[in-house]
């Protein structure tokens, strides 16, 4: 029987929604399901993975050096507690990115990225090529299965359970050459893109920052989480935290509403798995249409605040 | 210092790949390839830092089929000083290609690997890690700002938060995203100074790469979606919204 250890994602010392989505494929692959947070000593995140449908048990690992944690200093210590696992799996985000072929590269054995379905416990769907194509893979032997969760393709796990939440020391030698200096976060109250029901992006046309107010307005009247596209970005109108597609946020909200964006095929590999597509855009001919649900050929700057007023 | 520049082969980003018929794989006859834009990106960094005198040396380097030549000479000709081709028909995957890096890393003495934050093609997202645990180094991945001083590099990671900035000690394997910079474009005179310019080729047999694999067994097309239809106005789009339970 299968035995995984989930690394469990923290931003700010509060459990990472993602990390459910984690917990949702270890479910899949089924076994022990274990939950690894590593920490300073304050147990939020532990106690909220403990409620994780599924999760056998959490184990905290507390040490100072996790108060900022980089992959290199995490690696070694999830190499330290891998010994009697099968599977060591976190959530493709870009910490999870980071840090995992880490730990495969000290373990010796190759990786799993973004495993968007799972066919046996050595067996799973991945995407290629921007997810224009799907590949089975499996991993033949019995080497430590590595891997990475798409969260676009996973429902969270549902909360309610009670874990036990178990105290774990880590030997391990922990490299000082990677200090983390600072971090700039966008934060705010509206919903975490990666996790939303609902979702509105803006692109290039909104034309600035003043201008992309708009987008935010339509978000908050619907409770939604804010995207944009790369031109945005790029344009800074808004930041870098917020582009949906290839190398942005791959998402599945229930409902995508994309404003002034053409629809490149870079976008729409972030937004293939969603519910519910709406475009507005004042060109018919936008490739964005292909793949909406709903499309409204108009100007957004009529549109988005007219759809606001009405969803108010 | 010296800089490793691992660059790819892949279908250019601009391609609509189609999955073969019989599910083998996609379709890559007479398709058009390109370097994969990411290590575009890093190859302009690695150049850029040897214009400001922090850098010697450019290597570009890439394990690939022969054709891969094409893609060198175009990174010897955007301004790279020299060039490794590891020929090899076979698919190497990312440890393997990561190990082949970390070997070449060290017989070059180079201090910094600057590479692409992900294949286009296989959208692994490994092999810079990868080498910089192979090597025991420090690694700075999804880098859209980098500075280099006193032994230093301060780099700024676009992560999902936001950015973060980190500091690591050199040496070092640092991954590009798309804003790190925008890379130049290639000149024709320098497409023909770049024929001249040194490539060294070897045999991959001459590294060790046995380590565990993954199997593909299967490809296929992503499940379309539904056609979806236009709405006249806003009234008849909030109706829709309405009549699906999505506001
Ligand atoms: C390797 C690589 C990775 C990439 N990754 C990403 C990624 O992750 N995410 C991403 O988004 N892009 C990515 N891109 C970029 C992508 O190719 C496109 O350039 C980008 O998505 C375009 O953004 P846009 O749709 O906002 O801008 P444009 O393509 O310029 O489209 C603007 C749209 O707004 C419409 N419009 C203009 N005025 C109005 C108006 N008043 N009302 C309504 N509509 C209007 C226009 O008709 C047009 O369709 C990547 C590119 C590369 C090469
Ligand atoms: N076969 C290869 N030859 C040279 N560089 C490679 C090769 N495979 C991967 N790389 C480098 O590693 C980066 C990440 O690739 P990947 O881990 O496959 O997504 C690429 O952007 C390249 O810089």
């Amino acid at each position: 029987m299968s035995k995984i250890l989930i690394v469990a994602e923290t931003l700010a010392g509060e459990l990472h929604p993602t990390t459910s989505k984690a917990v949702a494929c270890a479910k899949d692959i089924g076994g022990d399901i274990h939950v690894v947070v590593f920490g300073t000593g304050d147990k939020a995140a532990a106690e909220a993975a403990a409620q994780i449908d599924g999760v056998g048990e959490v184990l905290a690992v507390t040490n100072d050096a996790n108060a900022t944690p980089s992959a290199a200093v995490l690696a070694p210590q999830v190499v330290a507690l891998a010994g009697g696992y099968t599977h060591l799996l976190a959530a493709n985000t870009t910490t999870g990115k980071d840090l995992m072929p880490r730990v495969a590269a000290l373990l010796g054995v190759p990786q799993v990225t973004d495993i968007m379905a799972v066919h046996g416990p050595r067996e799973f769907d991945r995407p290629i090529y921007a997810g224009n194509a799907i590949t089975r893979v499996s991993a033949p032997g019995d080497f430590v299965l590595v891997g990475t969760v798409r969260t676009a393709s996973f429902s969270a796990a549902a909360g309610g359970n009670s874990a036990a939440v178990t105290d774990t020391a880590v030997s391990a030698e922990l490299p000082t050459h990677t200090r983390v200096v600072g971090q700039k976060t966008g934060g705010g109250d509206r919903p975490d893109l990666q996790t939303a029901s609902k979702v509105v992006s803006g692109g290039r046309a909104l034309g600035s920052t003043e201008k992309f107010d708009i987008i935010f307005a339509l978000a908050d009247a619907i409770g939604a989480g804010c995207g944009a596209s790369r031109a945005a970005v790029d344009a800074g109108y808004v930041p870098n935290d917020m582009q949906v597609g290839q190398t942005g946020k791959i998402i599945a909200p229930d409902l995508y509403i994309a404003c002034g964006i053409s629809g490149a095929i870079q976008h729409l590999a972030g937004i293939k798995d969603a519910g519910t597509i709406v475009a507005i855009n004042s060109d018919e001919n936008a490739p964005i249409f292909e793949i909406a649900d709903l499309g409204l050929v108009a100007d957004l700057f009529d549109a988005v605040p007219e759809l606001t007023k009405a969803l108010s | 210092m010296k800089v490793l520049v691992p660059i790819k082969r892949a279908v250019d980003y601009n391609v609509r790949v189609r999955v073969k018929n019989d599910g083998t794989g996609v379709e890559l006859n007479g398709v058009k390839m390109s370097v994969n834009p990411f290590d575009e990106i890093a190859n302009e960094e690695a150049l850029r830092l040897k214009e400001k005198g922090v850098v010697s040396e450019v290597i570009v380097c890439t394990i690939g089929v022969a054709k891969a030549e094409d893609q060198l000479r175009s990174e010897l000709a955007r301004g790279a000083d020299r060039a490794i081709h590891v020929v090899t028909d076979e698919e190497v995957q990312p440890l393997q290609a990561a190990r082949i890096l970390a070997k070449l890393a060290q017989d070059e003495g180079v201090d910094l690997i600057l590479a692409g934050k992900q294949a286009i093609d296989d959208d692994a997202n490994q092999t810079g890690q990868m080498t910089a645990t192979l090597l025991g180094w420090a690694q700075a991945t999804f880098a859209s700002k980098v500075d280099i001083a006193d032994g230093k590099a301060t780099v700024d990671r676009e992560i999902d938060a936001g950015t973060e900035t980190i500091e690591v000690d050199l040496p070092a394997v640092i991954t590009a995203d798309l804003r790190l910079n925008e890379p130049r474009f290639i000149k024709l005179p320098d497409i023909m100074k770049a024929k001249r310019k040194p490539l060294d080729k070897k045999d991959i047999g001459e590294f060790d790469i046995d380590v565990p694999k993954l199997e593909v067994t299967a490809t296929r097309a992503p499940g379309g979606r539904e056609p979806g239809r236009k709405v006249k106005d806003v009234a008849e789009l909030v109706a829709a919204l309405k009549d699906k339970g999505l506001v």
